[in-house]
């Protein structure tokens, strides 16, 4: 129990923020129903499925900064795919896409273990890559993603406080519970963890960084899609804020940027927390520009205290 | 083609493993020329040489860590080539590492499926080296060294290898569980299966091991049966022609010398170090004696300006003085040599820079370096140290002595008046071992302190002139080099008083 503690306690110690952050607001908007739930979930579903992506790679010892643009990519292929189209052809589309993005995500992979070159290094220059395809497809913002689809997320099917965008998130489970049980996905943490021992273990290195890439696109794929549903628009350039955010929630969510350590779970409540804030700045009448700020100085505070952690637990 | 040799007349002469020929080169620096290994089944062979022979890339090859250049691996009489660890592994050879190949961040369980290791096996073997009830919850990153080496050897164990290689595992083992690995080993041998053995410590090759092939610059120059005085054909086969010269090297044990102080130090207090006192002298070399945490750690970081003492003074020049950084500790001459040679040097940086560091620091100040000095003098520390230059371009690719030997260089150019050297020899072989004690030497004839720390008891007569004693934090004893043989210096680090009578 005791271990559990130490081991999980900081996933635990954000969803407690997460709770906590939920209290305060309900104290300032009496009024919080199950429509600014909902609105809150359809804002955090893009970055929650970034977060992701950005979690698997950086476990595996990498980082990605082409998450944002291969989204934005996602939801530009999309959106001129679908325009004018049903829910049954949209959604051929958005597998089409997803196995399109997943290559893309991979070919990150492949080019990093080819090239030896530092994955910072290439996945800047594919964010370029990516980004300048986006803008190719699509020159500038077009609405037009049908409405069948849009309320694939928008809707909530079962319960007003369980909105669809939530059921959403379960894709992430979906794959990475299974994952995480299988050699391959151990050999992602080994990869992360420490790449000598892993070699010596006999991990084929090379293999599993491609696969965190890929699914690392994958997710990034399903994020841009995310984008497409809930706002109906194709934006060429949507993706920007993405990749940094996605980087400040694992960094909330426990996630060590070192590669190896942590989970899922922790960086999808961190997502929640960093698209809660503006929505809490709008409900004070603060402007909700000043929610970047809150959201740097939240996380020096949160890596802080976490510093703080084990410098005690040394003592 | 090469001759066989046919010193060992056993009965099972049919080798298990039969390497020859085997090269290997990085860029233009060969790591392996011709090495040729022969271990029959049923055997604990060893594998010696001093740093830099070849024994880890041997190591690297026959487990399918590196692919070799030349030469031909035999095992059970057929052709093989592993491309990958996995694969040495499947056919029966695997190696464990002075550093455990554990993944820190993963349960020793998920450690376990990660190689699909059988876990009742392993559970088996835990319980032959002591860890019964060991819980497989656990994650590396929060056990202690020598468990996890145990862990990693019960991992290899676990999958019945054929060939077991176990490479200098025991350098990070106390002498008890020592003893575990190596009834162990013999259990592996008495079931037919074979082991071969990495380690400085001819001790323990002589006890453990039925014969040593020997390695020097890449090649196999022999193969010894330790047992029955062996031990000095070893020594002379992994030196080679150096080998009289090391022997001559090894002299007598110095007088104590009586040359002005260099440093006092008075009730000095710092975590387990308790009220120690004593002077180091100019032209000395003061050797430490003590057994793994007795507070020679927190000795040496007190007076390299590493940690603040919690009370006492280090005096030095005539004035107490308060080292708040390491710069405070250089300044008043004192340097340390650290035994991890990595903590010192940036490791990714050249010979020649990292050698130049303090003399940047010390000279130039703001101004612009000086190179055509700056040169001259790096060349001439690194010719009087023969530090191995062929690898130029970065610190960690040279072999442990010689990062030793550049760490020293560093101080040759940068100028001190006391040395601080922490177990400076650990894991350097024995020829790179005496050249840095006859360095040492001559730097105190030639007027610096040094203050040696070594944690392999008999080399303290090769190098001091005097030896304290720390035992519980506490100065237990002192005495001249010449009375500090293995016995009385064992006695004394266990914290036992001196014999009555002289031994």
């Amino acid at each position: 129990m005791a271990r559990a503690i130490r081991r999980f306690g900081w996933t635990i110690a954000v969803y407690v923020l997460f709770a906590l952050l939920m209290v305060i607001t309900v104290f300032i908007k009496p009024d919080y129903g199950s429509f600014e739930w909902n609105t809150l979930t359809l804002a955090a579903l893009p970055l929650a499925f970034a977060a992701a992506a950005q979690t698997i790679i950086v476990l595996s010892g990498g980082i990605d900064l082409s998450i944002g643009p291969l989204m934005a990519l996602a939801n530009v292929l999309s959106l001129s795919a679908m325009l004018g189209h049903d829910l049954n052809y949209s959604v051929g589309v958005a597998l089409v896409v997803l196995l399109e993005v997943t290559l893309a995500g991979a070919l990150n992979g492949v080019i990093i273990v080819v090239t030896r070159v530092p994955d910072i290094v290439i996945t800047l220059a594919t964010s370029f890559i990516w980004a300048g395809l986006a803008l190719l497809v699509l020159a500038k913002p077009t609405p037009g993603i049908p409405l069948d689809f849009q309320n694939l997320a928008q809707g909530s099917t079962f319960s007003p406080w369980v909105p669809n965008a939530l059921l959403l998130l379960l894709v992430i489970p979906l794959i990475w519970i299974p994952l995480r049980r299988s050699r391959a996905g151990l050999a992602i943490y080994a990869v992360g963890s420490d790449r000598n021992a892993a070699f010596r273990s006999g991990v084929n290195l090379g293999l599993s960084r491609v696969l965190a890439y890929a699914v690392g696109g994958f997710f990034a794929a399903c994020g841009g899609l995310a984008l497409s549903m809930t706002t109906g628009v194709g934006t060429p350039l949507a993706g920007t804020y993405y990749t940094l955010s996605a980087v400040s929630a694992i960094v909330l969510g426990g996630v060590s940027l070192a590669g190896g350590r942590g989970g899922m779970l922790g960086p999808l409540a961190a997502a929640y927390i960093l698209s809660l804030i503006p929505a809490v700045l709008i409900y004070l009448g603060i402007d909700p520009n000043y929610g970047q700020m809150i959201q740097g100085v939240l996380i020096v505070l949160v890596v802080m205290i976490g510093g703080l952690g084990v410098v005690l637990r040394r003592a | 083609m090469a001759a066989v040799r046919n010193d060992t007349p056993l009965v099972d002469s049919r080798p298990l493993l039969e390497a020859s020929g085997l090269a290997k080169n990085f860029g233009p620096v060969v790591a392996l020329r011709s090495a040729d290994l022969r271990v029959r089944g049923g055997e604990i062979h060893a594998l010696m040489g001093a740093n830099g022979a070849g024994k880890s890339t041997l190591v690297k090859i026959l487990t399918g860590a590196l692919t070799s250049d030349g030469g031909t691996i035999l095992l059970g009489g057929r052709t093989r080539s592993f491309r990958s660890t996995a694969e040495a592994r499947k056919a029966g050879l695997i190696c464990v590492y002075q550093d455990p190949s554990l993944l820190p961040d993963l349960t020793v369980l998920q450690n376990l499926n990660l190689t699909a290791t059988p876990i009742s096996t392993f559970r088996r073997y835990l319980v032959e080296l002591g860890l019964e009830g060991f819980d497989l919850q656990s994650l590396p990153r929060e056990l202690a060294r020598p468990t996890l080496s145990l862990l990693d050897l019960a991992r290899a164990l676990a999958i019945e290898p054929q060939l077991l290689l176990l490479d200098e595992i025991t350098a990070s083992l106390p002498a008890d569980l020592t003893v575990r690995v190596f009834n162990v080993a013999r259990q592996v041998r008495a079931e037919g299966r074979s082991v071969i053995f990495i380690s400085h410590r001819l001790a323990e090759v002589s006890a453990l091991c039925d014969r040593a092939t020997v390695l020097r610059d890449g090649k196999t120059v022999g193969v010894v049966e330790p047992a029955q005085g062996g031990e000095e054909r070893i020594v002379k086969l992994m030196l080679g022609p150096v080998a009289d010269e090391v022997a001559a090297e090894a002299a007598s044990p110095s007088a104590p010398t009586t040359g002005g102080v260099a440093f006092e130090v008075r009730d000095l207090k710092a975590g387990m170090l308790n009220d120690v006192s004593f002077t180091l002298r100019f032209g000395e070399v003061l050797g430490v004696a003590a057994l793994e945490g007795q507070g020679q750690q927190e000795l040496f970081d007190c007076l390299a300006g590493v940690r603040r003492p919690d009370s006492g003074q280090i005096v030095v020049g005539g004035k107490a003085r308060t080292f708040r950084h390491p710069a405070d500790a250089i300044g008043a001459g004192m340097v340390l040599i650290p035994a991890d040679r990595l903590q010192a040097l940036l490791r990714q940086r050249s010979v020649r820079e990292n050698i130049a560091l303090p003399l940047v620091n010390r000279f130039s100040r703001w101004g612009p370096i000086n190179p055509r000095r700056e040169k001259r003098r790096v060349e001439a520390a690194v010719r009087r140290l023969q530090i191995d230059t062929r690898v130029q371009s970065e610190v960690r690719r040279l072999s442990g002595g010689n990062q030793q030997k550049v760490g020293i260089a560093r101080w040759l150019v940068g100028g001190f008046q006391t040395l601080l050297c922490f177990d400076p020899t650990r894991g350097i072989d024995i020829g790179t071992k005496r050249q840095i004690y006859g360095l040492v030497k001559e730097l105190a004839t030639n007027g610096s302190a040094v203050l040696l720390f070594t944690s392999e008891l008999p080399e303290i007569q090769l190098a001091c002139n005097r030896v304290i004693v720390l035992f519980g934090g506490r100065l237990v004893d002192e005495m001249p080099a010449a009375e500090a043989d293995e016995k009385a210096l064992l006695r004394a680090a266990h914290g036992l008083p001196a014999e009555a009578e002289g031994a």
